[in-house]
C-alpha cells in the first residue's frame, strides 16, 4: 500500500464528500423523516412511530404492496420470457456482427425520453388510437387496453426488454462453445442443450437481469400513472401523492423506506441465488 | 425454426421501437389525436413548441444542467475510476459501493430523498439542485466508461515517467489524461445523455425552474398534445447525437490504435 499524500487524497476527497452530501445525507434523512411528525402543516423533527402506524394499519397501503410487487414481478417474469428466444437466437444462430449491431439498436432507446414512448404507448393503445384504428380495419375492436393492468406492464415492458434482451444476449455469447458443443455430440437436442447447459451456465445472467426488471418496474410510476391509469396505485404513486397533493412527507418516506427494504431483501436473496455454486451431484 | 426465431427477433425489436417510430411519424400529423388512417403533414406542432417561451425557458434551463452535470460527473467518475485503479486501501468496496450505488436505487426514492433533504439545507427549487442530484445518478456511468480505459493502460507507463524524474502530477497530465481523454469525452456526452432525458429527479426538486422532460411531463398531465411528440423527436435527435459522437470518438480511437 502506498503512503497517503496529498496527491492520492486530491482524487479520493472530492467523491467522498459529495457523495455524502448528496447521496447519502439525503437517503438517511429520507430514513429519519419517515419518524418525523407533521403538525400545524409544518414538518417537526422527532422520532415518533406517527407515520409508521398510520401508514401500516391502512389496507389500501399493502394493497398497494401487493399490487406493485405482483406487477413487477410479473414485469420481470414476461421480459425474462420473451426476451429468451429472441437473446437465444441473436447468441448463437446469429454472427458476432449482426449481434453488435443488434445490441446497438437496443441501447437506442436508452436515449430516447421514457416519458414520450409512453405518451406514445397511450395513442397507440387508446380507445380511438392506432392500434384500434388498425382493429378495425379487420372488423375487430375496439378493445380497451388503457388504464388496465395491460397497459402498466405494457409500459413496464417498454421500459425493461431491452435491457433484458441485451443482459441475456451477452450472458448466452459468453458461454463456453465447447459445453454447447458437448452437448450436442452427447446427443442433446436444442431444448435439452437449454435445459442442461445453457440456463445453468448463465444462470447468473439471467437472475441478475432480472432483477434489474423487478427494480425498474418496481421503482417507475410513469407506466402505472398514465398507462394503468394509477387504478390501483402503485407505490410510487402512493409516494407522489402523498408528497405533491398531501404534504405528507414522512407518509411518503415511510413508503419510500418500505420500498426500499423490499428491495435490498429481493436483491440479496436474489444475488445469493445467483452466485450459489450448485451442488455437485 | 430458424424462420420463427427470425419473426420473433423482428416482432421483439418491433415492440421496442413500435413507440419511438410512431411518436416521430405522428410529430408530422395534423389530426390532434393520432389515429389510422394518418391525416394529412404538418408542421404545426413543431411551431407551437418554438412560440412556446415555456418550452425555450425550459430547453435552456435543460442545457444548464446537463452542461454543468456531464463536466462535474465526468471528473468525479475519473477521481474514482482513476483511485480504483492505482490505489487498494482498506475500505475500498465500501468507497466504490457508494459511488456505483445510485443506479440501483428507484429514482422515485432518490426524488423524495433529495426534495426533502434541499428544503432541509435550504436549497430547494434551485438549478444547483437538479445538477447535484443528476451528478450522483450520472458518476457511476462516468467512472464505468473510464474505468474500462484505464484497464487498457501499461501500467508501466506511468512508472516510467516517474522514473524520468516526473512528479506524480506531470505524470498524470502527460501520461493518464491524455491516454483518457476518448473516455473522458465519451463520457461526457453519454452524462450530458443521461442527465437531459431525467425526469423523476427533475420533477421533485426543480419547483419553478423546470426542466425540459418536466415540461413534457406537464404537457402530458392535461391533455393529449401532439406537442409531446414534436418535443420527443426533437429530444431524441439531440440525445442520439450525442451519443453517437461519443460512440464515435470511442470507435476511431480504437481504429487509430489498431492501425
Amino acid at each position: 500500500m502506498r503512503r497517503l499524500n496529498l496527491y492520492a487524497l486530491t482524487f479520493r476527497l472530492p467523491i467522498i464528500i459529495w457523495q455524502a452530501l448528496f447521496f447519502i445525507g439525503p437517503l438517511l434523512f429520507v430514513i429519519a423523516m419517515s419518524f418525523f411528525v407533521v403538525k400545524n402543516f409544518r414538518m417537526v423533527e422527532t422520532f415518533e412511530f406517527d407515520s409508521w402506524s398510520k401508514m401500516i394499519s391502512r389496507d389500501f397501503v399493502w394493497s398497494a404492496y401487493r399490487y406493485t410487487l405482483v406487477m413487477a414481478g410479473s414485469a420481470a417474469a414476461l421480459a425474462s420470457l420473451l426476451a429468451f428466444p429472441a437473446a437465444w437466437f441473436l447468441a448463437f444462430r446469429c454472427s458476432a456482427q449482426a449481434r453488435q449491431l443488434a445490441i446497438l439498436l437496443l441501447i437506442i432507446p436508452f436515449f430516447t425520453s421514457y416519458l414520450v414512448r409512453t405518451f406514445s404507448w397511450y395513442t397507440i393503445l387508446a380507445e380511438s388510437g392506432v392500434l384500434n384504428g388498425g382493429f378495425a380495419l379487420l372488423g375487430l375492436g375496439p378493445f380497451t387496453m388503457l388504464n388496465t393492468p395491460f397497459g402498466t406492464l405494457v409500459g413496464y415492458l417498454t421500459f425493461v426488454l431491452p435491457l433484458v434482451l441485451i443482459l441475456q444476449t451477452v450472458t448466452m455469447a459468453n458461454i463456453d462453445d465447447r459445453l454447447i458443443q458437448a452437448a450436442r455430440n452427447l446427443g442433446c437436442s436444442s431444448a435439452r442443450t437449454i435445459r442442461s447447459v445453457i440456463l445453468p451456465a448463465g444462470k447468473t445472467g439471467f437472475i441478475i437481469a432480472a432483477l434489474f426488471a423487478f427494480i425498474l418496474s418496481f421503482g417507475d410510476f410513469v407506466a402505472p400513472f398514465y398507462l394503468g391509469g394509477s387504478n390501483p396505485p402503485t407505490m410510487p404513486i402512493l409516494i407522489i401523492d402523498t408528497t405533491k397533493a398531501g404534504q405528507q412527507w414522512p407518509r411518503a418516506a415511510v413508503v419510500a423506506v418500505m420500498m426500499m427494504l423490499t428491495l435490498f431483501t429481493i436483491a440479496f436473496a436474489a444475488i445469493m441465488f445467483a452466485y450459489r455454486k450448485r451442488a455437485s451431484r | 425454426m430458424t424462420i420463427f426465431l427470425r419473426a420473433y427477433l423482428v416482432l421483439i425489436f418491433g415492440f421496442v421501437f413500435l413507440p419511438i417510430i410512431v411518436s416521430m411519424l405522428f410529430s408530422f400529423n395534423s389530426d390532434r389525436f393520432p389515429t389510422l388512417p394518418m391525416s394529412g403533414f404538418t408542421l404545426e406542432w413543431y411551431q407551437t413548441i418554438f412560440a412556446d417561451p415555456d418550452f425555450w425557458r425550459s430547453a435552456k434551463n435543460s442545457l444548464i444542467v446537463a452542461g454543468s452535470t456531464c463536466i462535474i460527473a465526468t471528473f468525479l467518475g475519473f477521481c474514482t475510476a482513476y483511485t480504483d485503479y492505482r490505489y487498494s486501501f482498506r475500505g475500498k468496496s465500501l468507497f466504490l459501493a457508494i459511488i456505483l450505488l445510485p443506479p440501483t436505487i428507484p429514482l422515485i426514492i432518490i426524488a423524495l430523498a433529495m426534495l426533502a433533504w434541499f428544503s432541509r439545507v435550504g436549497m430547494s427549487g434551485q438549478i444547483v439542485s437538479i445538477i447535484a442530484a443528476h451528478t450522483v445518478l450520472t458518476a457511476p456511468f462516468a467512472m464505468a466508461i473510464i474505468r474500462l480505459r484505464l484497464s487498457q493502460i501499461d501500467e508501466s507507463l506511468e512508472a516510467a515517467a516517474w522514473n524520468l524524474g516526473a512528479s506524480e502530477w506531470r505524470a498524470m497530465q502527460e501520461v493518464i489524461l491524455p491516454f483518457c481523454k476518448p473516455a473522458i469525452l465519451s463520457s461526457l456526452f453519454l452524462t450530458a445523455a443521461v442527465s437531459f432525458d431525467e425526469f423523476t429527479v427533475a420533477w421533485f426538486v426543480s419547483g419553478l425552474n423546470k426542466t425540459l422532460p418536466v415540461h413534457v411531463l406537464e404537457i402530458v398531465q392535461g391533455t393529449i398534445d401532439p406537442q409531446v411528440n414534436a418535443i420527443g423527436t426533437l429530444v431524441f435527435g439531440i440525445s442520439i447525437t450525442l451519443v453517437v459522437i461519443s460512440q464515435l470518438l470511442i470507435f476511431f480511437r480504437l481504429q487509430r490504435a489498431a492501425s
